[in-house]
């Protein structure tokens, strides 16, 4: 590995004036579960690493019934799986955290640096896509939000440009009889990628589901949103049917490779599983909210 | 544990106490290879092969070697011309000219991560970016990886030398072909009720040692070499290397460093040459590292395989014939272990009619190296999922079936001679009587399946020493690197012969310069070989003992016996004295004290075990949960019960693993996509139950405690137990590994797409 320049400003305006002078050779970074394994493997080449996990507004978790939550780019995972308000209200997103890695890689590893990884299998993207989950970013130009489902771009590849920086993510509140989960598949146990990954929030009206969203992860070059395996549920009683339904709807909306993990054949049909089990422990835990 | 027919009344030997490695082990003291470090040591890397096939047209070093802090940078033309014959190295069989081209490419690239040119630099970074300055210039060949598209007739050649016993001057990728056979197998078929066949594959697999390769080498102006380096077995590297360099065995030291694990895929060399001639052209110390990635891509895992079984058995469950053909792939030498496995497949079975036909095949990949059994694990999966199969047909239980067939002492092996004394219907007795194997297993989409597996064990040469200290310890020094406890096992036979407590004997791993020659710690020797060095070097300590004591006492040695730690003279009053006592006595009765062996036994008992396996099967996914596994195998005498069933826990976690996920994946170019343990997925805790073990202890007769080797028949069985498990569970017949969730998946769902087919016809 190449000798590489690092920096830890304190401030979002010194980070965005770092990066903005170093332009593509610069790369922010926070607990680097992702980059310095990249870096020593070869797959990415940087000459600058930008330590963003000093700034303040990146460390924050707060949350608020009414105007949902602000997750800082750089909360470490283990913080969200430890906190009671994340696993009340948000159990699918929390649970998404809780897969990445090991305990210690989650004492490291963030939401935001899993997002800005740009990988099509990161297990937490899914599960903010679910929530309707809308990423804050700032740069040289000011600020802009950008819907999560439209951050990736394509493999390794974000919307953010040369001297941006992805601040926080900002979830809306959840609905009264909602809720969201997140499931994955991986051959082991442990220690493996997702080959493929769902999440799911739905909100209930008696019986009858209300409003959902779907996303799934490690089965195209992004992780997508299936809008219409969501809308296979919305104004339907969640049986067999619609379950069926929905899994089917989310297979279509795949266009898996093959690769190591999985062929795309068998991700075709474990999307469509996973799509099931995890509507139907979502409307559980809505039943109960 | 079973019924023990290892006799003697021992005090040592059979106890559990710690290990004696293990302070440094777990206080981070141990020092490994990686950890050694000397003043002005430069630091190597290896530039490797992208393509798995092509020819070299050109290497440029001009740009990397004007990279400052770069010292020196080796090719294949730095290697002299090696020796194009076969030697016997150890229990490998080694072809000098093959090795060399292994440790540096000549004029082709063979596979994916082959090594073409080495880098000493001032640090390991530099190093790393002057492998980029180098320039190769390839003609890429289309890659064969598979033997299959080896043996195709009009196969491009990967070795334009290689010629086998059969086809005359023709080019071939075909090494070698073995055959065995007894008997009549068109008339033992003909008596069969059953017959049952079948055709195999299974994926190229990797011992998974944590530790990577490493090595330090020194080349000193007076012409000695001295290598410091984690392998099996020292005097191995010696001469391996010895033939890489063309150098003399005697100018080279090697000093085997605390190992990692080596399952058997440190028995050869890599680094080690590399390292003493990047020495030599530099005048410093030169230490080279593997990462994982290398470790995967270039060093030797253990063959893939297509194995087709064709065996059948009267209605009373009477194995009459077998007939079987396999092919493994070499890699891209020659040298798979095909005839091992060949040897092994039916070996628990006694078979009146069988043929083996057995092709050694070379491809583009990393050539293979030993791995546990080495060949046999493969072999075992493709027949021991036939048995499964047969006994089903005759309504027999499958270990019935095993015990109704198997081979006891007086049965003929493969080979012709018959069995001494063997304990395989025990393994299987022991698995029947198991709280496990009478456990009900209840629940959906759960099956249990059971295998076995035959291991020859290794004998080969060992040298002990014992050292009597003036205060009346002792220290036992070997050749063997301690790859599976074998220091305690060793101070604990010194121990026993002594009469001493274990805490009084240090046991030592030399150098290549400070014992007899050893070979490899591979073949589960070392406890049966090393051990009875051992063994045979305390009784001549003793014998030593014995006489000083007469000397002391002015009696004849006749007349003094040693029982118990003691020296007692015979007769009359004298108090008995303790090696303690005498030892100060040394100097005025001769000089110190140490006892010495060197063995070569032919006494080798082979290893059987069976392995029990409950499974859960998400039939949605395809994933396999196994729930239970207990595995009986026969340790002769285990002197260590705790390490005997680390060995049989052990060997059953990498069989699951091998059963379940691990592969090396290429793409269609032969690049290998999954050379990390992210993606090279060997089982983690989460995905292993506590294996139970059950010893059986059925002595070896040609030991003098009775010892079997134990360290590789644990993992025969698995793969097999684990597919015959999972038809129980889903009733579909894997005969592929790994049986991983797509491969199961898309079985069972043509399995039900068949049974609603012929449900809907009926």
């Amino acid at each position: 590995m190449h000798a590489i320049d690092y920096e830890a400003p304190t401030t979002l305006a010194q980070a965005v004036s770092i990066l903005k002078a170093h332009g593509e050779n610069a790369r922010p970074f926070c607990g680097g579960t992702d980059i310095i394994v990249q870096l020593r493997a070869g797959v990415r080449r940087t000459e600058h690493l930008v330590d963003v996990k000093k700034i303040k507004e990146l460390q924050t978790l707060f949350f608020d019934a009414k105007q949902g939550l602000r997750l800082g780019a750089a909360v470490p995972c283990i913080e969200i799986s430890e906190s009671d308000v994340m696993r009340r209200y948000y159990p699918g997103l929390t649970e998404a955290a809780h897969l990445i890695g090991s305990l210690q890689i989650q004492n490291r590893a963030s939401v935001g640096g899993n997002l800005c990884n740009g990988s099509p299998a990161a297990d937490t993207t899914p599960a903010l896509i679910a929530l309707g989950a809308r990423a804050r970013v700032v740069g040289p130009n000011g600020e802009r939000e950008v819907p999560v489902e439209a951050f990736v771009v394509s493999p390794g590849r974000t919307v953010l440009k040369p001297g941006e920086l992805l601040v926080e993510l900002l979830v809306p509140a959840p609905a009264p009889h909602s809720s969201d989960a997140y499931l994955r598949f991986i051959p082991r146990n442990e220690m493996d990628i997702a080959v493929v990954g769902v999440g799911a929030s739905l909100t209930l009206d008696g019986d009858k589901v209300k409003a959902a969203r779907i996303a799934l992860g490690a089965v195209a070059a992004t992780p997508i949103l299936a809008a219409k395996a969501a809308d296979a549920i919305i104004g339907k009683k969640l049986d067999d049917a619609a379950l069926e339904a929905a899994g089917h709807a989310a297979s279509d909306a795949c266009s898996p490779i093959d690769d190591m993990r999985g062929t795309a054949e068998f991700r075709l049909h474990i999307a469509a599983v996973l799509t099931r089990r995890v509507l139907s422990i979502a409307a559980e835990r809505a039943k109960k909210n | 544990m079973a019924a023990s027919t290892t006799t003697g009344d021992f005090k040592v030997i059979g106890t559990r106490p710690i290990r004696p490695d293990g302070v440094d082990k777990v206080t981070g003291r141990a020092k490994f290879g990686a950890d050694y470090a000397f003043p002005g040591m430069l630091h190597g890397k290896v530039l490797r092969s992208p393509h798995a096939h092509a020819i070299i047209k050109s290497i440029k070093i001009d740009k990397a070697l004007k990279l400052p802090g770069v010292k020196a940078i080796v090719t294949s033309k730095d290697l002299p011309q090696a020796e194009n014959k076969l030697e016997q190295s150890g229990e490998l069989t080694v072809n000098p000219r093959h090795l060399s081209m292994n440790i540096l490419a000549h004029d082709k690239v063979l596979y994916d991560g082959h090594a073409i040119a080495a880098v000493a630099a001032t640090s390991p970074h530099i190093a790393e970016e002057a492998l980029r300055l180098i320039e190769v210039e390839y003609e890429v060949l289309p890659p064969v990886m598979t033997v299959d598209a080896a043996m195709r007739p009009g196969a491009p050649i990967l070795l334009k030398d290689l010629r086998n016993n059969e086809e005359g001057d023709k080019p071939t990728n075909v090494a070698q072909h073995f055959q065995f056979k007894r008997g009549d197998v068109a008339a033992g078929f003909k008596a069969a009720d059953y017959v049952i066949e079948r055709e195999f594959n299974t994926a190229m697999v990797h011992q998974g040692y944590i530790e990577p390769h490493n090595a330090v080498g020194i080349y000193n102006s007076d012409g000695q070499a001295t290598i410091y380096c984690s392998t099996q077995g020292a005097f191995d590297v010696r001469s391996l290397s010895a033939h890489v360099l063309g150098m003399p065995v005697g100018k080279i030291k090697v000093v085997p460093a605390e190992i990692g694990g080596g399952f058997g895929g440190k028995t050869t060399i890599y680094l080690e040459p590399l390292s003493v001639l990047l020495s030599k052209k530099t005048g410093a110390p030169v230490k080279l590292v593997m990462s994982r990635s290398e470790v995967l891509r270039a060093s030797g895992p253990t063959p893939g395989s297509k194995i087709k079984v064709k065996m059948g058995a009267t209605s009373d469950g009477k194995l009459v014939a077998a007939e079987i053909w396999m092919a493994y792939e070499a890699g891209a030498f020659p040298g798979s272990p095909v005839a091992a496995g060949a040897l092994c497949i039916i070996a628990p079975y006694t078979v009146e009619n069988f043929q083996i036909d057995a092709y050694d095949v070379v491809v583009n990949r990393p050539k293979t190296n030993a791995y546990r059994a080495p060949g046999t694990t493969q072999a075992a999966f493709a027949s021991e999922t036939v048995i499964d199969e047969l006994a089903e047909k005759c309504g027999i239980d499958p270990i019935d079936f095993r015990i109704n067939n198997g081979v006891k002492e007086g049965s003929p092996q493969i080979m012709g001679p018959p069995f001494k004394r063997i304990g395989f219907i025990q393994t299987c007795e022991a698995i029947k009587n198991s709280p496990h194997y009478k456990s009900k297993l209840t629940g959906k989409f759960r099956g249990r399946g059971v295998a076995s597996g035959f291991w020859f064990n290794a004998g080969m040469q060992s040298s002990a020493m014992v050292n009597i200290h003036t205060d009346g310890t002792a220290s036992v020094v070997t050749g063997s690197p301690d790859i599976g406890g074998s220091r305690a096992s060793m101070a604990m036979i010194a121990a026993e012969v002594l009469g001493m407590p274990m805490t009084d004997v240090r046991p030592i791993t030399a150098d290549t310069d400070s014992i007899g020659h050893t070979d490899v710690t591979a073949g589960s020797r070392v406890t049966f070989a090393t051990g009875m060095a051992v063994y045979e070097a305390a009784k001549d300590a003793v014998r030593q003992l014995i006489e000083r004591a007469a000397k002391v006492w002015e009696k004849k040695p006749d007349e003094v016996e040693f029982r118990d730690g003691m020296l007692h003279a015979k007769g009359n009053g004298v108090p008995p004295m303790s090696i303690k006592q005498l030892a100060p006595r040394f100097p005025r009765t001769g000089g110190p004290i140490t006892g010495r062996a060197s063995v070569n036994p032919r006494g080798v008992g082979p290893g059987f075990a069976t392995t029990v396996v409950d499974v859960e099967v998400d039939p949605d996914t395809g994933k396999v949960q196994v729930l239970r596994c207990t595995i009986a195998q026969d340790a002769g005498k285990a002197i260590h019960p705790s390490y005997v069933e680390g060995q049989m826990q052990g060997g059953t976690a990498q069989g699951i693993g091998w059963a379940l996920n691990e592969e090396y994946f290429y793409d269609d170019k032969g690049t290998l996509r999954n050379s990390s343990f992210l993606d090279y997925r060997i089982p983690t805790c989460l995905d292993l139950p506590m294996i139970e073990t059950i010893i059986v202890e059925e002595a070896n007769p040609g030991h003098p405690l009775g010892v079997r080797g134990v360290g590789e028949v644990s993992i025969v069985p698995p793969v097999a137990a684990v597919a015959n498990a999972i038809y129980r569970a889903v009733g579909v017949r894997m005969t592929q590994t790994p049986m991983s969730p797509p491969r199961l998946l898309k079985a069972i769902l043509k399995h039900r797409g068949a049974a609603q087919h012929s449900a809907a016809a009926d």
